[in-house]
């Protein structure tokens, strides 16, 4: 029974980091309608510049903020530059340029930081969390830090009125233009967004996965998963689909016989095939009536 | 709020192409053809071993063309079709000892199968929904080769190691040499099957799908059949470019097959332009070549290199080789009439 919650706890500390990445997907999508597949590389870009600003000796929280910040204007900058003319263009268009980004950060990436391993810090220690051996200090802060990330975006878009217009533009495009909503600009904030909700997540796996090029692939696809499973539209979904994968993978790679580590990246797979087949819409997603 | 997306106003996944523009003329094919068959004439064996992978991988973009280009539906996923028409024709030609020849239509076979079954989930998803359930495979694939369970036909992480054939009745050209002629019989063969299998009645059902689902069945066409029927004959046409593809190299090994050359695939049906049948031998061209470009212009940033080449790509030749090809056969006709 111990290693049963041993292991949820440890699941939803994961949990907490794909959700974070469902987050950022979900932003995106929400905008216009695309998967970005190049959503890790721009975390992990984001990840590196706060680790070189923390080299250049400016402090932890400090380098967080001005990451914060660069991330969220390279967003929109990347936007503006690169996908707003492809705005008309059929879906697979996206996709190829979603794939040069990706080409494109993660060997620029490589060539400033190199292709080494390194250690990155932690604001919140690593000794177990209030004297219990379950789950350590860091593990609790990403936790709070994904909970309090999800309350602020609620508090967003229920109570401000740019969170409304891009609620507005996000559902109906066509009627929020004619309302007087400038629904390009917001498809450039949704990027801005997700760029700096990717960053926290990239901040907070680091030390745990350690920092290099390559970090966030596994869970780039983790956080498909969890976004999928929760629903696409739904950023609530997003968050409780990334705390169910978290907490299946570590069950599914404790309990069922066979499946270590070589086995968990199929098994995050083969549930988004599930989801998708079973439930496309996820479980909190709202289900997309055509019309034609 | 209303969930109701209105499907005629929203940008299709695919641009629709006309049937007609789908090949190339009669003189230009016969050009294209006879500088296949005398190219290999002149050059070195490892030019004609890099030929011959460009007619594999044209193949295997071919068949995605099939997919994308004719019935509108992605796939990320077409490395693993590859990979599994690459492990069977292995494994018959070690394990059983077949002739490496019989070997290509049981991978198509196979794959055909395997791809029909694939379809069947894939039947009820779209876009960008099905771009992530088929880079789910191929993400699985080499994980699933590799498990201790098939290792005694697989050969685990180890691969496959398989001889590589001899031109029959003592002609007198290299390995390499048949093995490009037999490969480009092949194409062909494959080429003009695909050619008549879009202008034929299936081919106008995968087009009318592509072009609009719902109006497509309120014509009749059985849309659930005809999209998994693509998904088949595409996995099947990737199955025979993996064995063949397997003949060639030599050796089959899990990370061979991973999400790149999925990736890779993809690419090349974009740069070669979508629903553009010869414009798959562009594309197969672009992600052999252009790697190694990109590798000498610079070694540390040959991905950013790629990026950006493709980034040109999308932004001023959209429609990939087939525009230029357009662009071409345009400005011939303005120089004839002066």
């Amino acid at each position: 029974m111990e290693l049963f919650t041993n292991q949820v706890l440890a699941g939803i500390a994961t949990g907490a980091i794909y959700a974070c990445m469902a987050l950022a997907v979900v932003m995106i999508y929400q905008a216009i309608d695309h998967l970005n597949f190049a959503q890790g590389e721009m975390a992990m870009f984001s990840t590196f510049i706060s680790w070189q600003l923390m080299q250049w000796g400016i402090p932890y929280w400090w380098a967080f903020l001005a990451t914060l910040i660069i991330s969220f204007a390279g967003g929109i900058v990347i936007e503006r530059l690169l996908f707003k003319p492809l705005a008309k263009a059929p879906v697979l268009t996206n996709v190829a340029g979603f794939i040069a980004l990706y080409g494109i950060i993660n060997s620029v990436a490589g060539l400033i930081w190199d292709f080494t391993i390194k250690q990155y810090p932690t604001p919140f220690g690593s000794s177990p969390f209030l004297g219990s051996q379950l789950i350590s200090t860091h593990q609790a802060g990403m936790i709070g830090v994904t909970v309090l990330l999800l309350i602020a975006l609620y508090l967003f878009f229920q109570f401000t009125r740019i969170g409304l217009a891009m609620r507005a533009a996000a559902a109906l495009p066509e009627s929020a233009r004619l309302v007087g909503i400038n629904t390009s600009w917001m498809i450039a904030l949704g990027w801005g967004m997700a760029s700096a909700i990717g960053a926290i997540a990239g901040i907070l796996i680091a030390p745990v996965v350690f920092l290099e090029p390559n970090m966030m692939l596994g869970v780039l696809l983790y956080g498909f998963a969890a976004a999928v499973l929760g629903g696409l539209t739904s950023p609530l979904g997003a968050v409780i689909g990334g705390f169910l994968v978290g907490i299946f993978e570590n069950l599914a790679g404790t309990y069922i016989p066979g499946v270590g580590n070589e086995l968990k990246l199929p098994i995050a797979l083969a549930l988004i095939i599930t989801v998708l087949v079973f439930k496309p819409a996820g479980l909190l997603g709202r289900p997309i009536v055509k019309r034609v | 709020m209303s969930a109701a997306e209105e499907v005629v106003t929203e940008a299709p996944a695919v641009e629709a192409v006309p049937k007609r523009a789908m090949t190339l003329g009669l003189g230009t094919s016969l050009l294209v053809l006879a500088a296949l068959v005398i190219a290999p004439l002149f050059v070195k064996n490892f030019i004609i071993f890099q030929m011959t992978m460009l007619l594999i991988y044209g193949l295997a973009v071919l068949a995605l063309n099939i997919l994308t280009g004719g019935s509108g539906q992605f796939s990320l996923g077409q490395s693993a079709f590859y990979a599994v028409g690459a492990y069977t024709s292995a494994i018959l030609m070690e394990h059983v000892g077949m002739n490496y020849a019989l070997t290509l239509p049981i991978a198509g076979l196979i794959c055909f199968g395997f791809g029909f079954l694939f379809g069947q989930p894939a039947l009820r998803l779209s876009g960008v929904y099905l771009a992530l359930a088929t880079f789910a495979l191929a993400t699985a694939m080499p994980q699933l080769l590799k498990l201790g369970f098939f290792e005694h036909w697989t050969g685990g992480v180890q691969g496959l190691v398989v001889t590589k054939p001899d031109a029959p009745f003592g002609l007198p050209m290299s390995q390499d040499m048949w093995l490009y002629y037999f490969t480009l019989v092949i194409t062909i063969g494959i080429y003009i099957a695909s050619v008549n299998l879009l202008r034929s009645r299936s081919g106008r059902a995968f087009m009318a799908i592509r072009d609009n689902e719902i109006a497509a069945s309120a014509m009749g066409v059985d849309v659930a059949l005809y999209k998994t029927l693509a998904f088949g004959v595409s996995a099947g046409v990737t199955g025979v470019a993996g064995g063949l593809g397997a003949i060639a190299v030599q050796f089959v090994a899990p990370d061979s097959y991973t999400i790149v050359l999925a990736i890779s695939l993809f690419l090349g049906m974009v740069v070669g332009g979508v629903g553009w049948l010869p414009g798959s031998i562009v594309g197969s061209a672009f992600i052999i070549f252009v790697p190694n470009i990109a590798e000498g212009i610079s070694k540390g940033l040959s991905g950013a290199v790629f990026g950006v080449l493709l980034f040109l790509v999308i932004f001023l030749v959209p429609h990939g080789a087939r525009q230029v090809a357009m662009v071409a056969q345009h400005m011939l006709g303005k120089l004839k009439k002066n």
